[in-house]
């Protein structure tokens, strides 16, 4: 069984059609890559796979669980993790106050009263399990200033270490080699091939830099005007006529 | 039909200066951005210039209306452009918020101040007030008439200028981002002007127009005026003129009618007429849909401005934290001493109720410092744990201070319950309904026999054995204390860094599993508890309390005055409160000497200026201006301890200040500085020299 399945999802945005019953699945531990020309539904995709949107139809259900009337937060519990198009950081914390508060909040844990007495601050496991994610990603230098200081290309990476160690079963990454050099996005492959491997994280990767996605991904769906044009192993789609229409053009 | 008639034609007057403000609100918010919570202060300056020209000083009407509504009304409004709002067109919600508050708050206090005393019976604008011209079986007289004629005029220009001139067109695109219809060539700056020109006048003709209807000239009224507004403006979506017009003058009628359905004599009643607008606002918040489905507006190239600066306490090195653990204990033990054995029992007095307003205010240091959200109503809560503890310790002798307790439980409950329905409200939203909450809150619980009593409140006891002056500043002292513990230790705890991720991203939050609705109604509940007790504590001091002890007005006042000194630090709140108790004192000793006896009676307008004015600083230094100035203190002690000893700066202050210059010498690591080009990322390129500002 799929460990993640929507079906029949659609989405609209006043007359604009974001997304029209569309049906998209991923197996545990499998990477699949979901390009497509800009506006074509990839966020909105992202969006309501999360609970962000509400959809208008369809359903969502992950391991098991039907997601249809769950909120954000229980979602992620469940095990998605997301990073965003134009980053999402908490500002004033450091990055490693970032990975701190994930860890913590994975776990649905916070009542006030640990901390009236002095128990709120993070453990030792707590921080060993940070530096290990710090490390993993490169950025244990950079991981005690706030992240306003921080160029886009960290910025990236602390969003995906705060999703990485909430240890989600499934990753959604919005485009996150925009913004980065192409020695940054490179490394940030080999940080997603070892996740996927080693942790046995699914992935599902939106992303313009298709050198990118064929290092990362065995599987490629294409979207086009929030319906699926394309599904199927990397090498296939990107030679499918359509698909070289609709988005990668004649030229490729 | 007749009897609903009769009721409703008085109502259209008011309906339709509700639907002028709410105009004035909508055009505002729509070509600067800013939700101008100072539209009643300039209505209110303008209704006082004209009462002085036309009934002191026995000038023509029309003079007055020259002089009140066509010079100083858009003269005020180009003044408040000028010199601050466009400066802050993409400024925080909160930063402009604070802004309009403090100047609702400063702007009558000059008045005040120049021209003390009541002004009663506001002159009208029509030359024939007391005419009565009858249709029918209806009429209406010469006052109302001019209101009905004034608005349709002034609705009418509005309509040819919005619909026909490029000038309305462009006043809508300096909304979106004043920063891109630059880039366009067009003067953002002067579209501005003129929009806070012609909603001053706007504010002027409301002002004046509604005047005549009170007894005496009176910021409260307008201040109630201008909620009524808000309920059209939010009805409006702060978007569609003619949906505030709708809105207005439905509000007006509706107000009107409800006076002849209603039974006269209950008390429930007569505040409920009165009170109906405020209702309206909260419906509005929770369900109109146009409030619903609306984003507040962002500018999508706010992401270039330089983040807030860390708390000056990031910028301790190991001596100087040293120093102050040493120096701290020394403080607080002189401090107790110099207050319990030094000074006479009035400063006693004072610096024991300085304590207590601190108190008070550690519940906005707890939910504005943490969540960045603005509540309104902290008055309100503190009220509630005053009267609680107040009527439990006489009505039913339960111990003073367990009945202090009850209390603050009794408004942890009611924030709780205020958060509840407000969770999906933020920002401007979340404190309009919070200032909807609290104006029911003293309109329709605070006068109940059983709680408020009314204008002859409630005895609050002092606690068995804190009797004597002295006895009773400890206990202010250790109330305190408690209190700032449990906020420090929740702010560095798992709820404040929750609190403070929400604050940063709160999808970003909620997709790590952080429940939003469970952090949001814990901090409220903490913060209206501590306001319960301080309110408890507060009203034992005094001994008896009123609602007017706890109106919307003192709510706006206190957060205005902590934001200033600071809201995300417990010294702040010390800060704030001892600055509330001493300022008027201090002003009001220099009234006593020869060459500064003008200040006589003004004393109290001079200090409510002062502190509405203090709101004008927090768009520089949003950490508060004793945060800001304690951190610049802390460079140059830190600066002059290494030179002394010889060294480099120290690690910690050398970390920091190479931040603050943007020089992280870490960091350039990105390349090419593309990442920067890249546009509207919250990730930021440079920081100024000085962070606060110079």
């Amino acid at each position: 069984m799929a460990l993640l399945r929507a079906s029949g999802i659609s989405k609209r945005f006043g007359g604009v059609v974001a997304l029209s019953e569309l049906s998209i699945g991923v197996e545990a531990g499998e990477a699949v890559g979901l390009v497509g020309p800009n506006g074509a539904g990839k966020t909105t995709l992202f969006n309501c796979l999360l609970g962000i949107l509400r959809p208008d139809t369809g359903t969502v259900t992950f391991d098991g669980h039907d997601l249809s009337r769950m909120p954000v937060y229980r979602r992620a519990r469940l095990g998605i993790g997301r990073t965003f198009q134009r980053i999402e950081l908490f500002t004033e914390m450091t990055a490693r106050d970032h990975l701190l508060v994930a860890e913590r909040a994975r776990r649905g844990n916070g009542a006030m009263w640990k901390d009236l007495l002095n128990r709120g601050d993070p453990t030792t496991d707590e921080q060993v399990r940070a530096a290990a994610v710090l490390s993993l990603l490169g950025i244990d230098d950079v991981a005690d200033l706030p992240v306003e200081a921080l160029s886009l290309g960290h910025g990236r990476l602390v969003e995906l270490g705060r999703a990485l160690i909430t240890e989600p079963r499934l990753l959604l990454l919005d485009e996150p080699s925009s913004g980065l050099d192409r020695m940054e996005s490179l490394a940030l492959a080999q940080v997603l091939g070892r996740v996927q491997q080693e942790r046995g994280t699914a992935i599902l990767l939106v992303e313009h830099d298709l050198e990118m996605v064929e290092r990362c991904v065995t599987r490629l769906c294409v979207l086009e005007l929030g319906q699926l044009i394309a599904d199927g192993p990397t090498a296939t789609v990107m030679g499918d006529a359509n698909v070289r229409r609709a988005y990668l053009g004649e030229a490729v | 039909m007749t009897h609903f008639l009769s009721f409703a034609i008085p109502g259209i007057p008011y309906g339709f200066v509700y639907a002028l403000v709410a105009v004035g609100l909508v055009l505002t918010y729509k070509t600067s951005g800013v939700f101008n919570m100072a539209f009643a202060a300039q209505a209110y300056v303008s209704a006082a210039i004209y009462y002085g020209a036309v009934s002191q000083h026995h000038l023509s009407k029309w003079v007055g209306f020259v002089l009140a509504v066509v010079v100083a009304g858009p003269a005020l409004g180009y003044v408040l452009d000028r010199l601050l709002f466009r400066h802050m067109r993409t400024a925080p919600t909160v930063v402009k918020l604070i802004t309009g508050l403090g100047l609702l708050i400063g702007i009558p206090s000059i008045v005040q101040f120049f021209w003390p005393g009541q002004h009663q019976n506001p002159p009208s604008l029509s030359p024939k007030p007391n005419a009565v011209y009858h249709f029918g079986s209806y009429h209406i007289d010469g006052n109302q008439l001019v209101v009905i004629v004034a608005v349709l005029v002034v609705m009418a220009g509005l309509g040819v200028l919005f619909r026909f001139t490029a000038l309305g067109l462009k006043m809508r695109a300096v909304v979106e981002s004043p920063r891109m219809v630059e880039l366009a060539g067009i003067n953002a700056d002067r579209v501005s002007s003129f929009a806070w020109m012609l909603s001053g006048f706007l504010a002027a003709l409301a002002g004046v127009l509604l005047a005549p209807y009170y007894a005496n000239i009176d910021a409260t009224n307008f201040i109630a005026l201008l909620v009524a507004a808000i309920a059209a403006a939010v009805f409006a979506g702060l978007a569609s003129l003619p949906l505030a017009l709708a809105g207005g003058l439905f509000l007006g009628i509706f107000q009107q009618v409800l006076t002849g359905y209603l039974p006269l004599n209950s008390i429930w009643a007569t505040a409920l007429r009165p009170s109906f607008p405020f209702i309206v606002l909260v419906l509005l918040l929770l369900f109109w849909p146009l409030v619903r489905r609306r984003r507040e507006a962002g500018d999508p190239l706010a992401g270039v401005d330089p983040p807030p600066p860390a708390l000056a306490a990031s910028l301790r090195g190991a001596t100087l934290d040293r120093l102050t653990t040493i120096i701290f204990p020394i403080f607080i033990v002189a401090y107790m001493g110099i207050t319990l054995f030094l000074v006479p029992t009035h400063w006693l007095f004072l610096l024991t109720q300085g304590i207590v307003y601190a108190t008070i205010f550690l519940s906005i240091t707890a939910l504005t410092g943490m969540s960045g959200q603005i509540s309104l109503c902290q008055a309100s809560f503190a009220g509630l744990g005053a009267f609680t503890a107040g009527q439990l310790a006489t009505e039913f002798n339960i111990n003073v201070i367990v009945a202090l307790l009850i209390g603050g439980a009794v408004a942890a409950a009611a924030g709780a319950l205020v958060a509840i329905p407000t969770l999906r409200l933020r920002g401007l939203y979340l404190a309009l309904a919070t200032l909807a909450f609290a104006l029911l809150a003293s309109n329709l619980l605070f006068p109940q026999s059983w709680l408020g009593n009314g204008d002859t409140g409630v005895n609050v006891p002092r606690p068995p054995g804190f009797n004597g002056n002295r006895a009773f500043f400890l206990l202010a002292m250790a109330v305190f204390a408690v209190c700032a513990v449990v906020v420090i230790l929740v702010r560095k705890g798992t709820v404040g860094r929750y609190l403070s991720a929400m604050r940063g991203s709160q999808v970003a939050a909620e997709t790590i599993g952080i429940n939003p609705a469970r952090a949001k109604i814990t901090i409220f509940a903490l913060s209206a508890g501590i306001a319960g007790v301080g309110g408890a504590m507060f009203g034992s001091l005094q001994g008896t309390t009123s609602g007017g002890d706890y109106n919307v007005f003192f709510s706006i006042l206190w957060i205005v005055l902590v934001l200033t000194t600071g809201v995300r630090t417990v010294e702040g709140a010390v800060n704030a409160g001892i600055a509330l108790v001493l300022v008027p004192e201090l002003l009001s000793d220099l009234g006593g000497t020869s060459v500064f006896s003008f200040l006589g009676n003004r004393v109290t307008a001079l200090s409510f200026f002062l502190f509405g004015i203090g709101a004008l600083t927090y768009a520089k230094h949003p950490e508060g201006a004793v945060e800001f100035n304690k951190r610049r203190s802390l460079l140059w002690i830190a600066a002059w301890l290494d030179r002394r000893a010889g060294r480099e700066p120290t690690a910690g202050v050398a970390d920091a200040a190479t931040l603050a210059r943007g020089q992280a010498p870490a960091l350039e690591l990105s390349g090419d500085g593309q990442a920067v080009a890249d546009g509207p990322a919250p990730v930021v390129p440079e920081r100024s020299p000085h962070p606060g500002g110079p």
